[in-house]
């Protein structure tokens, strides 16, 4: 549907009674989305060529444009900040149905007020002050302009314009009949009981012309009598229906207008809050203006007065229905009411979420998660709730088993895990990871930026080791070698042995890191034949050279494979080793410390780092 | 949510605060009004007000009761120590006023006025659809009887101040010339101090004259509480009691602040806690028709309560507003059992099934009580996701042990009543 934005104004002359046909298009005041799909669905089953929502002004946006269904397809709706540019666009509106609060929507009327174009102003918030009101009021009447509301629902024209809400959802719509046009024409207060009305109408005579419901304030912007008066005026109105209220004097405007001639149609109405007869005290109903401050405004007095004016008032709302059926009976019998023939309304696709809440669809998914879940009430990590997460204290290990390796491992292992958090988090600044997190952080780059261009540096020769020593010293065990084998092995082929060597520490000085980790292990785990086996290759390479000790990143790695296979099967545990979840380990645990350096640099001020120039040997070919 | 009374004394304290700012500084009202509530200590207050030593004093219940002076609640021209004796001796103490009984539990205490009966008039003004009518008549006080029908009245038209000039000439044919100017110009700030505070209705009977003061002796308003945003600040920390004889009960007052947390629409009012009628309906216009009912049918005596729930509140408030109702009815087993009526129209948008979800919980969590109390349920609802609610409901009927019939928009809104009258006589 292309945006629609009219230069000449296309209005065609509406006699005085008609407030909305198959052409009215209005200006939803607010983001209101529901409510404004509702409109365009209704608009579809009746058939209407464009849409009833010209557009959207939403004055806490920008412009910008919405998608909705029209039918299976979708449309875009213009949305403006601004009532005053919607308006320049779509000169052919004329109906303003405003979504603003209480607070705002008596500005937002008068502003609707000053543009020539716009007829009629529903306003639907409860609330909006009374005083505010009569003022709004006074001024449509100066201005020649309609009030619908507030404290409204809106009401419908069937098969031609439907306001917001109005009719609920679109199956109701279709039981109503609402989608065609009949004989009746309906007004009430409230907008609950005007959507049940339209069912009684539905089910008792040709249905609904078109209905409004005032709202249930004291000073509606219309009043009950000036839609009935519009109904007696359009001679495609056969018959009227009303439900008054007990409070205000509204009603005995009707009882005038019958007496004296200006209501001629068939009128059914009953007054409802027949019951406050039976309350010793006053009771404020759900409507501001139910409550009756004189005998006069009690409902028994004006269906009274109704009745004895001509109406046809049923004994009680059960007789309602009845009534009206027995009035449309009559009117058909004359010939007054030809009933037309039923039309056959195209029908609106169910929406996916409304599908899917019915369990009436299924469609396969792209993405597949099984370890966490948002989804639900409550976060879920692996099994276990959020709030479990934190009271039952598992710790960041704990965590981390349940996300990396789906199920909660046991304390002596997560424990384990964080004390390599601990030991891998930093090295100083001197390693690669560490200096160009610092070069980046002193190069202005962010945070992000700044730990990336360091982690981009973990692989083979800095902190590979984790992953190369595990794998390297699982094969050699696992394939029956003999340590002396192993090691002989590795140097006819050239190749280092993963995690073996350092650069300072040796036999006699030994690295703490690996006496506590390798002390850890030896302690709380059930097995460690990796270990062991390492120790004992170990024995031979240090015999050859005192610094080929067994290094920390080796002593991490081939400690977890060893605690994998204690709490997994031997193919599991190495399946977590070649996806990289030992390095993950080291990853995770230097990040905290390339966060530190980027902090560090930040908070020293640290300019621009550049490399002197007599630390480079420049040797260029002659 | 509407116009809502307020008590005297505080009508009192904003005309002593505003009234001059409205008159251009031409009428003051003296801030002698003291408000005696249940906490008040009698004991402290005249180190508080010295004045109260020093004049004649009037006392008089300040909670929405209608002729206190025909009704001997109103003692004049008396010392402190008399006016403390009468407000110990009835603070706290039910009354039947009319036929209405309640507890007395507010008043004001103000200075006594000594002044003729020719000094006093009566002034109203009130409020409709096309203007604010101001009411005067040249005499005031208990005795003045038909004042709709006796008393001059003008329209003021929406969106205009009356002056001085005009209101003498409408309204003051009657009062002696000297006093015109005055009562003209008391009247011409009463209006405005009415029209910016948001008043719906003031009514002053009488204003005395007391040498160049006019002075407010008995006064009754209300407000229109949905301007609080607007005049909330000028009105000061009042409260809108509830009329007299219907203190909230504790549930009451719950779901009154259940109402004033949500975008929804809460309200429960308990009639009779021992009826055997009870409803729990959707809808502002549903749940006065299901009243009426009850009502036609001559079930007036049986009806516990009147409330209504709306504009889609969510599972949580359903929950909560359903557990309060259910508690209630079931509080006191009466011969014979009861209903519930869990009503409704056809919804333009609340979320039946989201909506009975609620209810559901709360009748599962209820199930004894309810066996215990013999009670019958009986469902008619339509609107959005109804079929899924009404499911749900039957589903529960079939396991609850709580007899529920369930209807939908094909069965007319109130069939349910009848229905339930039928049970309620078989069951006795």
């Amino acid at each position: 549907m292309p945006r629609r934005s009219t230069k000449k104004g296309t209005q065609k002359a509406k006699p005085d009674y008609v407030l909305f046909d198959r052409e009215t298009q209005a200006f939803i005041y607010n983001l209101q989305v529901n409510a404004t799909q509702r409109m365009l669905d209704f608009d579809f089953v009746s058939g209407r060529g464009t849409p009833s929502v010209a557009a959207i002004v939403n004055p806490t946006g920008n412009d910008s444009f919405q998608k909705f269904f029209y039918g299976p397809r979708e449309v875009l709706l213009p949305v403006y900040k601004t009532l005053k540019n919607a308006a320049k666009r779509h000169p052919n509106v004329d109906v303003m149905i405003n979504f603003a609060s209480f607070r705002s929507a008596a500005a937002s009327t008068l502003e609707a007020f000053e543009l020539q174009q716009i007829r009629t102003v529903v306003i639907i918030a409860e609330g909006v002050p009374e005083r505010k009101m009569r003022e709004l009021i006074a001024k449509a009447k100066e201005l020649g302009k309609v009030i619908i509301g507030p404290a409204t629902v809106g009401g419908v024209r069937a098969g031609a314009f439907k306001i917001g809400n109005t009719g609920g959802t679109i199956e109701n719509i279709m039981e109503s009949n609402l989608h065609r046009p009949g004989s009746v024409g309906f007004v009430s207060k409230s907008g609950g009981l005007s959507n049940e009305a339209y069912n009684i109408i539905a089910r008792s005579t040709d249905g609904l012309y078109e209905g409004i419901a005032i709202g249930g304030d004291r000073y509606p912007g219309s009043t009950l009598l000036e839609h009935l008066l519009r109904y007696e005026a359009n001679p495609d109105v056969k018959m009227m229906v009303a439900l008054g209220e007990v409070g205000g004097v509204d009603e005995y405007s009707i009882v005038e207008a019958l007496e004296g001639g200006r209501l001629t149609k068939p009128l059914v109405v009953w007054t409802t809050g027949t019951c406050t007869k039976a309350f010793k005290t006053e009771v404020q109903f759900g409507h501001a203006g139910a409550k009756a401050d004189a005998d006069a405004e009690t409902a028994d007095a004006k269906n009274a007065a109704l009745k004895k004016a001509g109406a046809h008032v049923p004994t009680s709302f059960d007789d309602y229905g009845n009534t009206i059926a027995r009035v449309y009976k009559g009117l058909v019998k004359k010939g007054i009411i030809a009933p037309a023939p039923e039309p056959v309304a195209p029908k609106v696709p169910m929406d996916y979420a409304a599908a899917v809440k019915g369990k009436v669809i299924r469609k396969p998914t792209n993405f597949i998660c099984t370890i966490s879940n948002d989804s639900g009430e409550e976060l879920l990590y692996g099994p276990m709730m959020i709030s479990d997460v934190v009271k039952k204290d598992i710790g960041i290990g704990g965590v981390i088993s349940l996300l990396w390796f789906k199920k909660l491992l046991p304390p002596y292992a997560t424990k384990f895990i964080e004390m390599c958090l601990v030991i891998t988090a930093d090295h100083g600044p001197a390693v690669s990871g560490a200096h160009n997190t610092i070069v980046a952080t002193r190069a202005g780059k962010d945070l992000i930026s700044s730990i990336v261009s360091g982690m981009l540096t973990i692989g083979p020769r800095f902190g590979g080791a984790v992953d190369g020593a595990a794998q390297m010293f699982s094969e050699a065990y696992d394939s029956g070698r003999t340590p002396a084998q192993f090691v002989n092995d590795m140097k006819a082929k050239g190749v280092n042995i993963q995690g073996i060597g350092h650069m300072v520490k040796s036999v006699h000085n030994p690295d703490m890191r690996v006496t506590l980790i390798a002390g850890y292990a030896k302690k709380h785990f059930k097995r460690t034949p990796l270990l062991d086996y390492a120790f004992e290759v170990e024995k031979l390479t240090t015999s050859k050279k005192d610094n080929l000790i067994l290094n920390v990143d080796g002593c991490i790695g081939i400690c977890f494979a060893d605690l994998l296979r204690n709490e997994f099967t031997k193919e599991e545990a190495d399946e977590y080793i070649k996806m990289g979840a030992l390095n993950a380990l080291f990853v995770l645990g230097r990040s905290i410390g390339l966060v530190g350096h980027h902090l560090d640099q930040k908070r020293l001020k640290q300019g621009l780092y550049r490399h002197p120039w007599d630390d480079i040997a420049y040797m260029l070919d002659k | 949510m509407a116009q809502r009374a307020i008590r005297e004394a505080d009508g009192k304290r904003m005309m002593a605060r505003l009234l001059k700012e409205y008159s251009n500084g031409k009428h003051t009202v003296a801030d002698r009004y003291i408000t005696v509530s249940p906490e008040t200590d009698l004991k402290k207050l005249p180190g508080k007000h010295k004045w109260l030593s020093r004049t004649k004093l009037v006392v008089k219940p300040d909670q929405l009761i209608k002729r206190r002076g025909k009704s001997k609640l109103l003692l004049l021209n008396a010392e402190w120590k008399e006016a403390e004796r009468w407000i110990q001796e009835r603070r706290g103490k039910p009354i039947t006023v009319g036929s209405v009984t309640g507890v007395l539990d507010h008043f004001i205490v103000e200075p006594f006025i000594p002044h003729a009966p020719e000094d006093e008039y009566y002034v109203a003004i009130t409020s409709a659809r096309k203007g604010d009518n101001i009411l005067f008549y040249h005499q005031g006080g208990i005795n003045v009887g038909d004042v709709d029908a006796k008393a001059e009245k003008w329209l003021v038209q929406v969106g205009r101040m009356p002056t001085a000039q005009e209101i003498e000439k409408n309204l003051l044919g009657k009062v002696p010339k000297a006093r015109k100017a005055l009562v003209a110009g008391f009247i011409e700030a009463l209006f405005r101090f009415y029209a910016d505070l948001n008043f719906t209705y003031l009514e002053i009977n009488p204003i005395a004259i007391v040498g160049k003061e006019v002075v407010p002796l008995d006064l009754a308003a209300k407000l229109d509480d949905t301007a609080e945003f607007q005049s909330g600040a000028k009105w000061g920390g009042i409260d809108f009691p509830s009329p007299f004889g219907r203190t909230l009960t504790k549930e009451e007052a719950y779901i009154e602040e259940l109402d004033s947390k949500t975008g929804a629409s809460l309200k429960l009012t308990v009639l009779n806690p021992r009826g055997r009628v009870w409803t729990m309906v959707a809808g502002g216009g549903a749940s006065v028709i299901f009243a009426d009912t009850i009502t036609d049918l001559g079930f007036m005596s049986e009806m516990a309560n009147y409330g209504e729930y709306s504009g889609d509140p969510n599972e949580e408030f359903t929950y909560l507003y359903a557990r309060t109702m259910l508690d209630l009815m079931t509080r006191e087993r009466v011969q014979g059992g009861k209903v519930l009526l869990i009503g409704g129209g056809i919804a333009n948008f609340t979320d039946v099934a989201n909506t009975f979800k609620g209810i559901i919980r709360a009748l599962k969590e209820y199930r004894s009580q309810l066996i215990e109390n013999e009670v019958k349920i009986f469902v008619r609802r339509g609107g959005p996701n109804y079929k899924e609610g009404l499911r749900q409901m039957r589903e529960l009927g079939e396991t609850l042990g709580v007899p529920i019939e369930v209807y939908g928009p094909e069965t007319h809104m109130t069939k349910i009543v009848p229905m339930a009258m039928n049970a309620l006589k078989g069951g006795k």
